[in-house]
C-alpha cells in the first residue's frame, strides 16, 4: 500500500496490466519515450519495450482505428487520446466501429480496448483543453463510459476496464490528477496524500464497472455527480450544512440505477451536477431515470447544475465552472421547495 | 475587376456522359509484359516507375508474357477461373433474388472478380482480409459455403449474424474475412492495426486491407498510409480503382490529378499499379506484396485498375450518369474471358468444358439459393427472433438492456 496521486495510480494500473497480460499494449501521442504529457505512462516504455508502449502519429482516427484492428487480432490495446477535446476525429472509429463490431459480427470480432483520455476544466484550458464530452459517448450503444474521481477508483476502474472485453472510454478528470479539487480555486491545492482515497493497494485489484459508490452518506438530498464534481458536491454539502448524500456514479454506462433509486427514495430530493454543457447533457438522462423510478418519492423538482450552453471560455473559467456556490444554491433551492 | 483574373473552381468531369461515346483515352495503358518486376527487397524509392506503369501479364494473344509471368500450376489457374465464374453466377442469382423481394439490397462485383479471387489464392489460410462490400470473391475463392452467405443475405432464421446486419455484410473470422462495416474506409486503418498486432506478437500472419477509389478520399486512407509507413507492418493495401464511386467518376476522388498508386510515394511505401482484369497479374502482384510483407519488409500499396461493370447496387441506375455501353469499351476487357482464353491457349481448357462448368456452377448456386430459401427470406421469413436485436451489444447483457428486452416483449 502506498499513497499515490491519480496520475501515479493510473500509471500503476497500466504497469500492473502490462505485466500481467502480454496482449496489453499502450500507445498514443507522446506516450512512449516521453511518458505522456501528463506523465501517466512515464517509464513504461523503458520497462516493457517499444513494441508494447509506443508513440503514435498525431491522428486520433489512426490511433483508435489501429486499436480496433489490434483488438480484432486478439490484443488488448489501451490507447490514449491526449485531451478529450481531441477525441472527435476518432468518433467514427469509436461509435461506428469499436462500439458495433461485436454486434455486427455476432461476437466473432470485438474491441476489447480502453481509451484513456484526460477531460474536464478548471485548469484554464480554454475551449479545447477543458471539455467534458461524455454525453457524446453515453449515447452510443455498445460502449462503456467510466470516470473516476480519486486515485483508488482510478486504478481499480482502469484495471477493470482493460480486462473488460467491451470498449471502454475512460475519462480522467485532469483537474484531479494532483489533488482533489473542490472548486475553491482561490485556495491552495491540497495534494492527494491528505485524502484517504490516495491509499492505493499494490498489485492487482479492480473496482467493478457499472457500480456507483456513496461518497458521502446523507438523509436530506441526493447529489448525483462524477469526476471533479464529486469533490465540489462534497464541499457544498459541508458549507451549506445540508445533509446531502453524494453519489459518485463512476460508471455512466452502464449506469447503476439501483444505487440512484435507493438514494433518492431515501432522501426525496435530487440535484444532478456535471461540468459538461446542459442541453442534452448526461444530467438529462439522470433526471429521466430518477423521474421514472422515484417520481412518487420526490418532494421537490430535480435541479441540475452544469456548465453553461457555451463553448468552454478562458478568462471566464470560474464563471463557467459549476463551483460550490452554484451547487450550494441548488441544494438550498431543493430543500426549500 | 479584371474578368481575366477572376478565379474559377475546377470540378472534374468524366470523359463521357450518357449518350456520349465511351472514352478511356485518359488511361495510360502499357502493353503486357512491359512493367519490370523488382527484387523482393527493392527499396520503395527505386521502384517509383511502377506506380505509373501497369503490371500486365496476359497479352492480346492470351499468352503470359514478361517478368511478372510466373510458373503457375494450371490447376491454380483453373481454380481461379472457377472462383471467378462462381462469383459472377452467385452475383447474378442474388441480383435476381433481390428483384424478387427475397432481400432488400444486393451489390455485385461484376468485372472485378479477378482481384479478390486472385489475391485470396495467393494469401495463406491464417491471413486476415479487411474487405469492403465488393470482395465476395474472397469467400467464394476458398469454397466458402454459399448457403451460409445467402442465409445472411436473406436475413433468415439461419443467418449467423442474427438479422442484425445488412445483406452481404459478412463476418467470417475463421476464413480470414473481417466483419464488413457500412462506414467507408474504416477497415483500411484497422487492417494496418491488425498487421501491427501481428508484428508486435512476432507472428507470421499478414493483413490485407481493401478500399475503393472513391473511399480513398476518406481520412482513414491517409491515416492508414501514415501508420503503414511509420510502423512498416505486414499489410497489403489494395485500392480497387473501378473508375466509379456510385455516380462519381474517380476524378472526383482526386484520380484525375494523380493515380492512386502514386499516393504511396509520399510515404515511401512501395506501390504497384496493376491490370485488375488480368488474373495472372493479380496473383503475381499479390504474391509479390504478400511475400514482401511476410519477409518483414513492410507494406505495399496496390492500385488495381478495373471497371465497375454493374450498377453500384440494386438501388442504383448507372444509365443516369455514364454511357450505357461503357463497359463494352473498357480496354482491359473481362477478367473471366481473358483467363479462359489463356487456358484455352495453353491447351488446358475449352469452350465446351467452360460451358459445362458454367452449367454445373449455375446448378450449384441455384441449389444453394433454394436451400437457403427453405430457411426463410427477408419478406416472408422465418426471420431471426426479435430478441436477437438485444444480443451482442455487449459481451454480457447489462441491466438496462435486459429491461428493454422485457419491455419490448421479446
Ligand atoms: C462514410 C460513408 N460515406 C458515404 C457512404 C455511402 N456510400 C456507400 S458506397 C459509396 C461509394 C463508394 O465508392 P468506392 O469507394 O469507389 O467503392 P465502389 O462502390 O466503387 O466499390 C458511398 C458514397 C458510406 N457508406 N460511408
Amino acid at each position: 500500500m502506498a499513497r499515490k496521486n491519480m496520475i501515479e495510480a493510473i500509471r500503476d494500473a497500466l504497469d500492473v496490466m502490462l505485466g500481467a497480460d502480454d496482449n496489453v499494449v499502450v500507445f498514443g501521442e507522446d506516450v512512449g519515450y516521453f511518458g505522456g504529457v501528463f506523465r501517466a505512462t512515464e517509464g513504461l516504455q523503458k520497462k516493457y519495450g517499444k513494441s508494447r508502449v509506443f508513440d503514435a502519429p498525431i491522428s486520433e482516427l489512426g490511433i483508435i482505428g489501429a486499436a480496433v484492428g489490434m483488438g480484432a487480432y486478439g490484443l488488448r490495446p489501451v490507447p490514449e487520446i491526449q485531451f478529450a477535446d481531441y477525441i472527435l476525429p476518432a468518433y467514427d472509429q469509436i461509435a461506428s466501429e469499436a462500439a458495433r463490431l461485436r454486434y455486427r459480427s455476432s461476437g466473432e470480432f470485438f474491441a476489447p480496448i480502453t481509451i484513456r483520455t484526460p477531460c474536464g476544466g478548471g485548469i484554464f484550458g480554454g475551449q479545447t483543453h477543458s471539455q467534458s464530452p461524455e454525453a457524446l459517448f453515453t449515447h452510443v450503444a455498445g460502449l462503456k463510459v467510466v470516470m473516476p474521481s480519486n486515485p483508488y477508483d482510478a486504478k481499480g476502474l482502469l484495471i477493470a476496464s482493460i480486462e473488460d472485453d467491451d470498449p471502454v472510454i475512460f475519462f480522467e478528470p485532469k483537474r484531479l490528477y494532483n489533488g482533489p479539487f473542490d472548486g475553491h480555486h482561490e485556495r491552495p491545492v491540497t495534494p492527494w496524500s491528505a485524502h484517504p482515497a490516495s491509499e492505493v493497494p499494490d498489485g492487482h485489484y479492480t473496482v467493478p464497472l457499472g457500480k456507483a459508490s456513496i461518497a458521502r452518506e446523507g438523509e436530506a438530498v441526493t447529489v448525483l455527480a462524477y469526476g471533479t464534481m464529486v469533490h465540489v458536491a462534497l464541499v457544498a454539502a459541508q458549507e451549506t450544512g445540508i445533509d446531502a448524500e453524494v453519489v459518485d456514479l463512476r460508471s455512466l454506462l452502464p449506469l447503476d440505477e439501483e444505487t440512484i433509486e435507493a438514494s433518492v427514495k431515501k432522501t426525496g430530493r435530487c440535484v444532478v451536477v456535471h461540468e459538461a454543457t446542459r442541453t442534452s447533457g448526461f444530467a438529462g438522462e439522470l433526471i429521466a431515470v430518477v423521474q421514472e423510478r422515484c417520481l412518487y418519492h420526490l418532494e421537490a423538482p430535480i435541479e441540475r447544475v452544469t456548465g453553461w450552453d457555451t463553448p468552454y471560455p478562458h478568462a471566464q473559467e470560474w464563471d463557467y465552472f459549476p463551483g460550490p456556490g452554484r451547487v450550494g444554491a441548488a441544494l438550498h433551492k431543493v430543500m426549500e421547495a | 475587376m479584371d474578368p481575366h483574373r477572376q478565379l474559377s473552381l475546377h470540378v472534374p468531369e468524366p470523359s463521357s456522359r450518357p449518350g456520349d461515346q465511351p472514352d478511356f483515352s485518359y488511361l495510360k495503358l502499357l502493353p503486357a509484359g512491359g512493367a519490370r518486376r523488382p527484387e523482393q527487397d527493392c527499396p520503395p524509392q527505386d521502384m517509383h516507375d511502377l506506380a505509373f506503369d501497369l503490371v500486365r501479364v496476359l497479352d492480346d494473344e492470351h499468352a503470359a508474357v514478361g517478368p511478372w509471368a510466373m510458373e503457375l500450376d494450371p490447376s491454380l489457374l483453373l481454380r481461379g477461373l472457377r472462383a471467378m465464374e462462381k462469383t459472377r453466377i452467385f452475383d447474378e442469382r442474388m441480383l435476381m433474388a433481390q428483384r424478387q423481394g427475397k432481400t432488400s439490397i444486393y451489390v455485385q462485383c461484376r468485372g472485378e472478380e479477378a482481384i479478390a479471387c486472385g489475391q485470396r489464392l495467393a494469401l495463406g489460410p491464417h491471413d486476415m482480409c479487411f474487405p469492403t462490400y465488393r470482395q465476395q470473391g474472397l469467400l467464394i475463392a476458398q469454397d466458402f459455403p454459399l448457403v451460409d452467405m445467402i442465409c445472411q443475405i436473406y436475413s433468415n432464421a439461419r443467418d449467423k449474424l442474427g438479422g442484425r446486419s445488412l445483406p452481404f455484410f459478412y463476418s467470417e473470422r475463421d476464413h480470414g474475412f473481417f466483419s464488413i462495416s457500412g462506414n467507408l474506409g474504416t477497415q483500411f486503418m484497422q487492417a494496418v492495426g491488425w498487421a501491427m498486432a501481428s508484428a508486435i506478437k512476432g507472428d507470421n500472419r499478414i493483413a490485407s486491407g481493401w478500399i475503393g477509389d472513391g473511399s480513398t478520399a476518406e481520412s482513414d486512407f491517409h491515416a492508414a498510409l501514415v501508420y503503414a509507413s511509420v510502423y512498416k507492418p505486414p499489410v497489403v493495401m489494395n485500392v480497387v480503382n473501378n473508375q466509379w464511386a456510385i455516380s462519381s467518376f474517380q476524378g472526383i476522388a482526386g484520380g484525375q490529378a494523380a493515380n492512386f498508386a502514386c499516393r504511396g510515394h509520399g510515404f515511401n511505401i512501395p506501390s504497384l499499379r496493376v491490370d485488375g482484369n488480368d488474373f495472372l497479374a493479380v496473383h503475381a502482384a499479390s504474391k509479390w506484396a504478400i511475400d514482401r510483407a511476410r519477409a518483414n519488409l513492410g507494406p505495399t500499396l496496390i492500385e488495381w485498375v478495373t471497371y465497375r461493370a454493374a450498377a453500384h447496387s440494386t438501388s442504383d441506375d448507372p444509365g443516369k450518369y455514364r454511357p450505357a455501353d461503357e463497359y463494352a469499351a473498357w480496354p482491359l476487357g473481362d477478367p473471366i474471358e481473358r483467363l479462359k482464353q489463356h487456358l484455352i491457349a495453353l491447351g488446358q481448357w475449352s469452350e465446351s468444358r467452360h460451358q459445362a462448368m458454367v452449367e454445373e456452377l449455375g446448378a450449384e448456386v441455384k441449389a444453394a439459393a433454394k436451400q437457403a430459401e427453405s430457411f426463410g427470406t427477408l419478406g416472408k421469413g422465418p426471420a431471426p427472433s426479435a430478441s436477437e436485436m438485444f444480443n451482442h451489444v455487449y459481451k454480457e447483457m447489462p441491466p438496462h438492456l435486459r429491461r428493454q428486452r422485457q419491455q419490448g416483449g421479446v
